[in-house]
């Protein structure tokens, strides 16, 4: 250790340690000043305010912690939604762009060219004031199949109603269990044996097996509830029964999973290209089928190109979810570091938890991803 | 003569099959077009399902027709070659062709044909087209927020100034070459704050920031004269000592009387708006973002401990939370930080937020860049005697940033697409202004126009930024 490395440390650190100090001696002062004392406790305060839609039991007289788990729960139903979405619409729109079909290659090259230099929150103005406001009243709505509505009010579906949902649940989890060991044991037969086993079959079966033995035995049955229309006043009418995605829902999906698909898409082109033609002849080449050349040996090279940045991808989309609040969809930013910020004045503690939730989502799925890139990565000798 | 056998055309009986094939074929756009420019429906006399779906059959038919293997003519093979390779292909052109032709009537319509251009209010607008009229109304705002009328000259003049100087570097001579960097990095960035601050904010002649570029000056002046073993110390000592010795021992009580002459009036930023404040906010934090990021990727890249755990913490802070809670933060949180009398425009606040935000990945970009490099070029670089600085400045920088411009150019291009959201902290730029122009209640019903519009201008800026960089990327491609 000489004095060259140690000196630019310091200084840092001091720089560092001064700009914090500064900052936090200032919002102290600022606090006293207005008579606010620095904590958490308002956490289990009544909330006292609305949220338009929420996945589980709320109103304004549950505590501010309920009302942060609201916002939280609704971003991650729009995230999965859009993840959902970006990642059919990606792949297929990757594969298109590979396609040999001049016409097809192109008009997935002007969607991604056209989606991706569109800022995001444009987009989601668009399908929010423009796109969903042309969209017909709930009185003179057609039925799509005769059960789905989609109105300017919002989309209208069917619901199930449930008995004994838990035990439903229970076997869909045992399926998924089941499924992987049935891998595993496929694979050890593979690498033993060399005999293959037909584990999407099986998957498939076992996924429908359970659940089924659950409702034949378990006592789980569910009904379906269809939209009915009710009027509310002389003008004003809605659908009663059933559930419904609201307008703020199905615009920023559909945004989110417009946008995210272009980055998706590219990311699957540059992982099939990755794969070096060699490999597929040396595949044909030892007997294997076009099928098994994919499945075998393409799609798990190209995966290991693609995962990685498509993982970050689906980071962005979570992120980017974020901007429901400018067309008021309640995810956490609008609940919680609007509404709520707004009506105790809590600026640093809620827009510390805030950005403490997005950051713990983002470095868990990075320590996923950085173990992920180590366990796949070609060990070379 | 062999037997025409229509399910499996072939070369013998060529231009039986190609002149019935392409008869099908156009026979089937015929349809589509009549059916969609004139609303025709020539097959009107069959039932409901099947008229519906013959055209697509028809030339589904006459694709197969005509997909013969090396015919020999060029035209008919490059057709089959690229759009026609198999039944499943054939049956996707034929549905994007007919996409294609059903959409152009109803987007004609609505652009031009049915639109309305002329006219100042919304009773102009009685076509069922777009309302272009709404535009051009609202075209000032759109460009320049609520930016005095009078005053907008000041803006424009502004930006043509920084676009000459900023094209400067393309005619500098071979002599000035080597100054580019300094002028791109420092002194552009200060000409182009002055012109924003006197110009398009009107701001006094003489204000804190106006002694620390004089004591930038001096020290440079100086700096040619100190020898280079303590310019490093000289640099990091002697603007500051300057700067306070200006502000608090020379020349205070004379130039805070200058500091109340305005050469224009003062426009608050809170008036700015428009694509003006789109391109305001990107050039700055462009500028800002880059530097901060370069020093932020060779800090994660430093044996030295604190740097680089610090550096880790700042990026990866910035990389896990989403723009719109960082400037929330600068809106409602970052004022609580700050002395009660100190006061940070909001304009200045969001620039700061949204350049350490990008340059954040901007420093992961670099940081691949870096990696990618091979060992050998740093060995290299250490064995010729080059110190830390001199082997980054003059070795690994210029490679590394080489390698890394579309990574750059797609930061870049993300911080321009996510300027919209500063309307959280009020301000409001060509979306925001959108918004507020789509609520007049003179203007009700026109979002589409305006978002038609926006898209459009945007489309244009991102494309020629993303064309622009990989122009770049292709001129200083190097063979390794």
């Amino acid at each position: 250790m000489n004095f060259k490395k140690i000196l630019p440390q310091l200084l840092t650190l001091v720089v560092v340690i001064l700009v914090f100090g500064f900052f936090s001696y200032n919002a102290q002062v600022n606090m006293e000043n207005r008579g606010i004392t620095f904590g958490y406790g308002f956490l289990s305060q009544e909330s006292s305010f609305d949220v338009q839609f929420s996945l589980i039991e709320y109103d304004g007289s549950h505590s501010y912690f309920r009302a942060y788990l609201v916002g939280l729960l609704n971003t991650i139903l729009v995230s999965v939604i859009g993840i959902v979405f970006a990642t059919i619409i990606g792949v297929v729109v990757g594969i298109a762009r590979l396609s040999s079909n001049y016409l097809i290659e192109r008009t997935a090259a002007i969607y991604v060219e056209f989606f991706r230099n569109i800022p995001l929150l444009l987009q989601i103005f668009f399908w929010y004031f423009a796109a969903l406001r042309a969209l017909p009243l709930p009185e003179k709505a057609e039925p799509i199949f005769g059960v789905f509505f989609l109105t300017i009010k919002g989309f209208f579906v069917p619901a199930f109603i449930w008995n004994n949902l838990d035990i439903f649940i229970y076997s869909v989890i045992a399926a998924i269990i089941a499924i992987v060991f049935v891998r595993l044991y496929a694979k050890k037969k593979q690498e033993n044996q060399g005999i293959q086993t037909p584990v999407l079959l099986i998957s498939i079966g076992l996924l429908f097996i359970l659940p089924l033995l659950s409702f034949l035995l378990g006592g789980v049955n569910a009904s379906i509830e269809i939209p009915v229309i009710e009027q509310l006043s002389q003008t004003s009418f809605t659908y009663k029964g059933g559930l419904k995605l609201p307008p703020e829902l199905i615009s920023l999906a559909l945004a989110l999973s417009l946008y995210t698909a272009t980055f998706i898409a590219e990311c699957v082109r540059a992982g099939v290209q990755g794969v070096s033609k060699g490999q597929k002849e040396a595949a044909a080449s030892i007997g294997l089928t076009p099928n098994q050349v994919l499945k075998l040996v393409v799609m798990p090279q190209a995966l290991r190109i693609i995962i990685p940045p498509t993982t970050n991808q689906y980071l962005n989309l979570t992120k980017n979810s974020s901007l429901a609040a400018a067309i008021a969809y309640p995810d956490l930013v609008l609940v919680f570091a609007g509404t709520a910020l707004m009506q105790t004045g809590r600026a640093i503690e809620i827009v510390s938890i805030t950005m403490l939730t997005y950051l713990t989502l983002s470095i868990t799925i990075s320590i996923f991803m950085n173990w992920y890139n180590k366990k796949i990565a070609i060990k070379e000798k | 003569m062999n037997k025409l056998n229509f399910l499996s055309p072939d070369k013998n009986n060529l231009y039986a099959y190609l002149y019935s094939g392409i008869s099908l074929f156009s026979l089937s756009i015929l349809l589509v077009f009549l059916n969609s420019f004139f609303s025709l429906d020539l097959t009107s006399f069959l039932p409901g399902t099947i008229s519906y779906f013959l055209p697509l059959i028809i030339g589904f038919i006459g694709l197969h027709l005509i997909r013969i293997e090396y015919s020999g003519i060029k035209f008919l093979d490059i057709v089959n070659k690229n759009i026609n390779t198999n039944k499943f292909n054939a049956l996707l052109s034929l549905l994007i062709i007919f996409a294609v032709i059903k959409s152009i009537p109803p987007l004609l319509s609505w652009f031009i044909i049915d639109a309305n251009f002329a006219g100042d209010s919304k009773d102009a607008c009685s076509g069922s087209g777009a309302c272009w009229a709404y535009i051009k109304t609202w075209f000032n705002r759109f460009m320049y927020g609520m930016y005095p009328n009078a005053e907008q000259w000041r803006i424009n003049l502004s930006f043509i100034a920084l676009a000459f100087l900023g094209g400067v570097g393309f005619f500098a001579t071979e002599k000035f070459k080597k100054y580019l960097t300094l002028y791109y990095v420092v002194i552009y960035p200060i000409i182009a704050f002055l012109f924003i601050f006197f110009f398009i904010s009107g701001g006094p002649i003489f204000f804190d920031f106006s002694y620390g570029i004089i004591a930038a000056v001096i020290s440079i002046i100086i700096g040619f004269f100190i020898p280079s073993k303590f310019k490093m110390y000289y640099f990091l000592i002697i603007p500051i000592t300057i700067y306070i010795l200006l502000k608090y021992v020379f020349f205070y009580e004379e130039l805070i009387e200058l500091g109340k002459i305005q050469a224009f009036e003062w426009v608050e930023t809170g008036a700015w708006g428009g694509l003006s404040l789109t391109f305001i906010v990107s050039f700055f934090c462009l500028i800002f973002c880059f530097p901060v990021g370069l020093f932020l990727s060779l800090g994660r890249r430093s044996d030295l401990p604190i740097i680089k755990y610090i550096s880790i913490g700042f990026i990866e802070f910035w990389r896990g939370v989403p723009l719109i809670t960082v400037l929330f933060m600068s809106s409602v949180m970052f004022p609580m930080f700050l002395p009660e009398d100190m006061f940070i425009d909001k304009l200045v606040r969001v620039i700061i937020a949204i350049s350490l935000f990008e340059a954040a990945y901007v420093a992961e970009v670099i940081r691949g860049g870096l990696q990618a490099l091979p060992r050998g070029q740093y060995d290299a670089a250490k064995s010729l005697g080059m110190g830390y600085w001199k082997m980054h400045i003059f070795v690994i920088l210029p490679q590394a940033l080489k390698l890394v411009i579309p990574g750059i150019a797609n930061t870049f291009l993300a911080l321009v697409k996510d300027t919209p959201l500063i309307f959280v902290v009020g301000l409001l730029e060509i979306v925001g202004m959108l918004n507020l122009a789509k609520t007049n209640p003179e203007w009700l019903g026109f979002a589409m126009e305006g978002y038609v519009f926006a898209s459009i201008v945007f489309f244009i800026i991102c494309y020629a930024m993303s064309k622009y960089s990989y122009n770049l990327e292709q001129k200083y491609k190097t063979e390794r």
